[in-house]
């Protein structure tokens, strides 16, 4: 009834508030993968497994085979890949934090070194940091009387996980800065201590907000953990080379690649889609 | 603190010539008001004659640039006030409601006396439901914010407020940004609470509302007081030109 009415009106009106009011849906921001890319690779996967097969001479040994053979030594190398992607995340979470809360400090100082950190490790490349990190670190430390070793993977999981700091360090202020704020003057009202407004309201508020941009950035860091193949850590990505000098066929390289692919697809695509439900299930009522 | 001893009728918010300016801007242009103890004071006029601000200078939301804001003997206009001792004595309550979205109702009202009073938590619980019988949302104790209809969520913000047991409570358009239908149940509750004696500062657009429970109303326009006196007087003579303009648009 009204709704006919109103639409009568849209029809013969020439004021944009009477008009229909429709909001478009945005579209969805840029996630790693998707499922129709899932496919694909498996579908390339098969492909190249059925190039290969019909390209190599006799007596050797098929694709599949080759695969399955080297398959526990890949998932030994993945394992690296997803230690050093967690522990990054954990540390740049821990240590941005800190900084994120550095910048809205109302200390000029905190907040001009924590804004300093952040922009500096924000922009600088991944590999350039992974590189310093590996080289500037020495092989060992001494701790009180006890030396402890420092391998490269776990100076290159130091090196990543410094952008995850900056990163995770914008995160922290862009989510505060979200907090109406009403909420602020609500809590001083009350009598609240700053230090209590950020714990007891701000804070607890800003988790969910935080919380799929958090794990959109995991899944980066998981896809850039085969960087540190570059200065020498034994994860999946180099084993891969290993594996492809070591065999000395040409026909297993587009495979071989796409299976490692593969590897990190399944790994990263529940992270995907957990991003966009947790996303849905924490939108701002 | 060296707060002389608040004499016997003195009132307990004394404003003098409080100027506040933001920027180029003048918001507050030498405000004076008395709100004696017990009295329920309305503050009324147009949108952007200060109202708000005014409400906000006196639990030192807003610092001011001149004038003297005396609360229960104690300047508020010192740069070595306790602000957080003030705000324990004067509770606000908000236009938005500002209810803290991600606890529920009854934890909303418990916050601020465990974590500020340092009160024990079984003892507050029990104040805090007895005021959420008093603001009549028994029952709706585990609701969150988000769950609650805007008049709900007003009285869960006044309970809050009251939870801290405040000698004077600061009403900022309460009911603006709530529905024709549930406005009247936060009246209601306000008015209970003026009754039982308490001290209330309301700013507001119900002229009816404000004309029942208001002791003295003021009419404000431009950062300044235009006039202000008993209901009875100021509805039906008052004197000043701007005052007569704004009522015969309002009522």
């Amino acid at each position: 009834m009204t709704q006919s009415v109103a639409g009568s009106v849209a029809e013969r009106t020439d004021l944009p508030v009477l008009k229909p009011f429709r909001l478009t849906a945005a579209p969805r921001l840029g996630l790693p993968f998707t499922a129709q890319h899932g496919v694909l690779l498996v579908g390339a996967l098969a492909l190249a497994v059925f190039v290969g097969e019909a390209e190599a001479g006799p007596g050797v040994p098929s694709i599949p085979a080759t695969l399955l053979k080297w398959t526990p030594l890949l998932a030994q190398g993945f394992a690296l890949n997803i230690a050093m992607s967690m522990l990054a995340m954990a540390i740049g979470t821990v240590l941005g934090l800190a900084v994120g809360l550095g910048l809205i400090s109302l200390k000029w100082p905190v907040r001009a070194s924590s804004w300093l950190v952040t922009q500096f490790f924000r922009n600088a490349p991944w590999l350039v940091l992974l590189f310093y990190c590996v080289l500037l670190m020495p092989f060992e430390v001494r701790i009180g009387g006890v030396i402890v070793p420092l391998p490269g993977w776990l100076k290159a999981t130091a090196g990543l996980a410094l952008p995850v700091m900056a990163n995770v360090a914008e995160l922290v202020r862009g989510a505060v800065r979200s907090i109406p704020s009403g909420q602020w003057e609500a809590a001083e009202a009350l009598a609240f201590t700053r230090g209590q407004t950020l714990r007891l309201v701000i804070l607890p508020q800003c988790v969910k907000r935080m919380m799929p941009p958090w794990m959109n950035l995991y899944a980066i860091v998981v896809v850039a953990t085969p960087l540190t193949s570059i200065v020498g850590v034994s994860e999946a990505m180099t084993l891969t080379g290993d594996i492809l000098s070591s065999e000395g066929r040409s026909d297993l390289l587009v495979p071989m690649y796409l299976y490692l692919l593969t590897w990190f697809f399944l790994y990263c695509y529940p992270i995907a889609r957990a991003t966009v439900a947790v996303e849905r299930r924490f939108a701002v009522r | 603190m060296t707060s002389p001893a608040p004499e016997r009728d003195a009132p307990l918010i004394r404003m003098r010539d409080v100027v506040k300016k933001f920027g180029a801007t003048t918001i507050l242009d030498g405000i004076s008001l008395d709100v004696m103890k017990g009295q329920v004071i309305c503050i009324i006029g147009p949108s952007g004659a200060g109202k708000s601000t005014l409400l906000r200078c006196i639990n030192a939301l807003v610092p001011i640039d001149a004038g003297s804001i005396l609360v229960e003997g104690q300047e508020v206009n010192d740069p070595k006030l306790d602000k957080l001792a003030l705000r324990r004595k004067v509770g606000m309550v908000f236009q938005q409601y500002n209810l803290f979205p991600h606890r529920t109702a009854l934890a909303n009202i418990m916050m601020a006396p465990v974590h500020v009073l340092g009160r024990n938590r079984a003892e507050v619980e029990a104040e805090a439901r007895a005021l959420m019988r008093k603001v009549r949302l028994d029952g709706k104790e585990d609701a969150y914010p988000g769950e609650l209809s805007g008049g709900q969520q007003q009285r869960v913000a006044i309970a809050r407020s009251l939870a801290m047991q405040p000698d004077v409570m600061l009403f900022d358009e309460v009911t603006a940004a709530l529905d024709p239908e549930t406005v009247k149940e936060v009246l209601v509750t306000i008015r209970e609470l003026a009754e039982e004696g308490m001290t209330c500062v309301i700013v507001t657009h119900e002229m009816g509302f404000a004309r029942e429970v208001a002791d003295e109303i003021y009419f404000t326009d431009r950062g300044v007081v235009v006039e202000h006196g008993p209901p009875t007087d100021f509805f039906s003579n008052c004197r000043d030109e701007r005052t007569r303009r704004f009522l015969s648009q309002i009522l």
